[in-house]
């Protein structure tokens, strides 16, 4: 029966699709109707060939893995693409030139540095949020994923949704709301599968073995349903037609600037934090093989972070049309914040002591480790860029883009790599990774790139933060825009150097997996046990 | 059941909360005192601080804070500060010949001039001249040095202060050219153009060229001179330049010969007219702008 309701509703998303494309009054609309018309219609056949089979068993006893091995494989995928696309982007900033005359309006910069920040923060960051989660939370449940093939269209319904976003991005949908770009039908498809991620993780942990819930998961839980309220608040829109691409937001001026920048500063706080905390909790002390530092530090912590995040967001407006008691409110609650963000970092780098040996001989938890430092060191320079007499400074400037990558590479970059390292020999049963060395190498390329990419950016971040401020004696600025750009060129070429480097390292690690997949040895006992620990 | 990944505890270990997930385990041990201290000490310091500042909504409005800071309020001082500080520079701006003001005889004033006169160019000026003054089609590039009406620091004022074929300032430049749709022949008006392609140096037909000279000499002479090269008194332009406000080409130039034009730039002297925006320091200032960009004679 679930079968043929299935079928129709596929055959009517077909349906309705191509009655859409027919009427597409934007680039971008038309070819969205058309992919979604394809996929329908090819899950119609793929379901129309399983329908009235006998169904197959289900191993309750055994942990499902399918899901977080796509997820796995998808995060080193988008990884290389959005690291591509970054450095491509790099270097366009270094040589206009490489915004060519004939890919204008597809692959100049405008239309790139969208694709570039959300291939890595939701193709990167999503999917490997969607591994860690899924993987985590039925260890630390010893239970079976909840919702059968939920979990299967959660990555695929994910997967297809970057596929729009993206699309969209170089077709030229975009809302301009930085971080949610995305138009208005792709907002509604995530939420559909936001809510059956939610579902999944929730349903997981209540059916769980253990009596108390592993601090990763409270971490992973916070991330899942803030995002839910973020990114359903934040695209508040109203489309211009249905058969077109374009919406109109519902919050205007200053209210629709705050709305924006608290869901902004709250992506990175709860999707590139909370997210990557929940991540760091269970790898760190599996990878370490020792107890976590403190479980009070970790729930007082992980409520101060939790209370005070959602509060900073108006640190992004200083200096703006946001009245000023709003601006005061969110540089007092960025620092506020500071120590709650320690905390993780503490908890993260003291649950190796007994075990700081390893640092010599482990490169994936040498890699840690650099990611939990990287992340201490953004989260103090964070708190410091919010207060208002720093941001007159590095407001606008490069300053914000180095601090965003030492965020990005250094600490959500590093973690996941650890992760996967992690991952791949168990989610495919096999003795241990391909090479060592080459995670090595993957290692000391990340981390030259990461800190070339730094300097070059505080050096020109700040350089024009002084040159935009500069007067002469009677008051007059001295330097034009044009100056800054030209004293910038040979740290913007740095800076894209950083990324090559970053990039090959991510390559190194591709190869890696992929040969650690291939020509792995298979360990002897196929199946992890789920076992309670009490 | 022993978890087969169950953490060993080493020896000198605290103890554990005891509980177990997937073989972790957690240590009981307190917060580090340095890390609850800071994070006391920055809450204190943000409840101080949201009181020296405006920070607490209210039902209308919001608490100003002790200290009474605003951002704006930082500006506008800012602002005056140099205001009061430019002063007698801005006085002595209406009172210095403008030739005088140059970098050598009186350095301040003239940096207050140029950059005081980018900002008024930037706001009133660029919109047709463009940002970086290299004009448009029917819009005067002013960084080169061929002038309509005369390049020299007073000719320019006197041009930014009352404009051109302006109904606002009865002492605006003004001059109009004859329309010669219905004056003259198409052969004419052809060999006419051929002649103006000739003596500005472009591809023409040699015969039409010659039969044009006369054309040109009946016709154009008395504005453009009988060589070509105008009269700024008339603002007519040099025809022998290639420098053109409306495009060289012979389809521009049939057009022009045909149907004429007339550029209008309004009065921005508020001294000189109603319509005038700017006051004589500023059109000064624009005006010492101007000349220094790179044609002013």
């Amino acid at each position: 029966m679930l079968d043929y309701v299935k079928l129709s509703a596929l055959g009517l998303v077909a349906i309705c699709a191509a009655i859409a494309a027919n009427h597409a009054r934007d680039l971008a609309y038309l070819v969205h109707a058309i992919l979604i018309m394809l996929t329908a219609g090819g899950l119609f056949i793929w379901q129309l060939r399983r329908t009235d089979e006998p169904p197959v068993p289900v191993p309750e006893h055994e942990y499902m893995d399918g899901p977080v091995r796509a997820a796995a494989i998808a995060t080193a995928l988008w990884g290389v693409v959005g690291f591509l696309a970054g450095v491509f982007i790099a270097f366009q900033l270094a040589f206009p030139q490489l915004n060519f005359d004939w890919a204008q309006g597809y692959l100049n910069f405008g239309r790139l540095r969208p694709l570039h920040t959300s291939a890595v923060i939701f193709a990167f960051g999503g999917n490997a949020l969607i591994a860690a989660s899924f993987y985590i939370v039925q260890r630390t449940s010893a239970a079976r994923m909840w919702g059968g093939n939920l979990s299967w269209f959660v990555f695929w319904g994910y997967q297809f949704f970057i596929v729009l976003a993206a699309t969209g991005y170089v077709l030229g949908a975009t809302q301009g709301q930085e971080y949610a770009e995305p138009e208005w039908y792709v907002d509604l498809w995530l939420t559909v599968v936001w809510v059956a991620f939610l579902l999944v993780f929730l349903g997981t942990l209540l059916k769980r073995r253990e009596p108390h819930i592993y601090v990763a998961n409270w971490f992973l839980l916070s991330f899942i349903v803030t995002v839910a309220m973020l990114h359903i608040v934040n695209n508040l829109s109203v489309p211009v037609s249905i058969f077109g691409a374009r919406s109109v937001q519902v919050f205007s001026g200053v209210q629709n600037a705050m709305t924006q920048w608290w869901y902004g500063h709250n992506a990175v706080g709860f999707f590139l934090t909370a997210g990557f905390l929940g991540m760091m909790y269970y790898f760190i002390p599996k990878q370490a093989e020792r107890p976590v530092y403190s479980y009070k530090l970790s729930i007082i912590h992980f409520w101060a972070l939790i209370f005070l995040y959602i509060w900073a967001g108006p640190h992004h407006l200083h200096y703006t049309a946001l009245p000023e008691w709003a601006s005061t409110l969110g540089m007092v609650f960025s620092v506020v914040l500071w120590m709650p963000s320690w905390g993780g970092m503490i908890n993260g780098l003291m649950t190796l002591s007994g075990a700081w040996d390893k640092l010599r001989t482990d490169p994936i938890l040498r890699m840690m480790v650099t990611s939990v430092a990287f992340y201490g060191m953004s989260t103090f320079e964070g708190p410091m860029m919010s207060i208002r007499a720093v941001n007159a400074l590095s407001h606008y400037t490069d300053w914000t883009i180095g601090h965003v990558h030492t965020g990005a590479l250094g600490w959500n970059g590093m973690i996941t790599f650890g992760m996967l390292y992690y991952l791949f020999p168990k989610l495919w049963h096999r003795r241990g990774l391909y090479s060592m060395r080459l995670v090595s190498w993957h290692y000391w390329l990340a981390t030259i790139g990461i800190v070339f990419y730094a300097a070059s950016m505080w050096v020109t971040g700040i350089m024009e933060g002084l040159m935009w401020r500069e007067v002469d004696a009677q008051g007059f600025l001295v330097n034009s825009f044009a100056d800054t750009v030209e004293a910038k060129f040979p740290l913007y070429v740095v800076r894209g150097l950083g990324g090559v480097l970053f990039l090959t390292g991510a390559l190194i690690m591709v190869y890696n997996l992929w040969m650690t997949v291939a020509r792995g040895t298979a360990k002897a006992d196929a199946a992890p046990a789920m076992i309670p620990a009490e | 059941m022993k978890h087969p990944e169950e953490q060993i505890l080493q020896q000198g270990d605290p103890d554990t909360t005891g509980h177990i997930w997937d073989g972790i385990k957690e240590f009981n041990n307190p917060m580090p005192r340095w890390w609850l201290w800071t994070f006391y000490a920055t809450c204190a310091w943000g409840l101080v601080y949201t009181v020296l500042y405006p920070a607490w909504p209210l039902i209308t409005g919001a608490t100003p804070g002790v200290l009474g800071f605003s951002a704006r309020a930082v500006v506008a001082q800012d602002i005056a500060e140099f205001d009061a500080l430019n002063a007698p520079i801005r006085a002595r701006m209406e009172q210095v010949e403008l030739a005088a003001i140059n970098p050598a005889d009186n350095p301040d004033l003239y940096n207050y001039a140029r950059q005081g006169g980018a900002a008024i160019f930037a706001t009133w000026c660029s919109q047709c001249h463009g940002a970086g003054a290299a004009g448009a089609v029917g819009y005067p590039n002013l960084l080169d040095d061929d002038w309509l009406w005369g390049g020299s620091i007073d000719e320019i004022h006197y041009t930014i202060s009352h404009g051109i074929r302006n109904q606002d300032d009865p002492a605006a430049h003004y001059s109009q050219m004859t329309a010669f749709d219905d004056i003259l022949t198409d052969a004419e008006i052809a060999s006419v153009v051929h002649y103006v392609l000739n003596i500005s140096g472009q591809a023409h037909e040699d015969s039409l060229a010659a039969t044009g000279a006369e054309v040109f000499l009946d016709n154009c002479a008395a504005c453009h001179m009988d060589n070509g090269m105008g009269d700024r008194f008339l603002g007519a332009p040099n025809l022998t330049d290639a420098i053109w406000l409306y495009g060289g080409d012979a389809d521009a130039l049939e057009e022009t010969v045909r149907h004429s034009r007339f550029g209008v730039m309004p009065p921005w002297s508020a001294a000189a007219s109603d319509a005038g925006r700017l006051s004589e320091a500023e059109v000064r200032a624009v005006s010492v702008y101007v000349h220094s960009l790179g044609g002013g004679e």
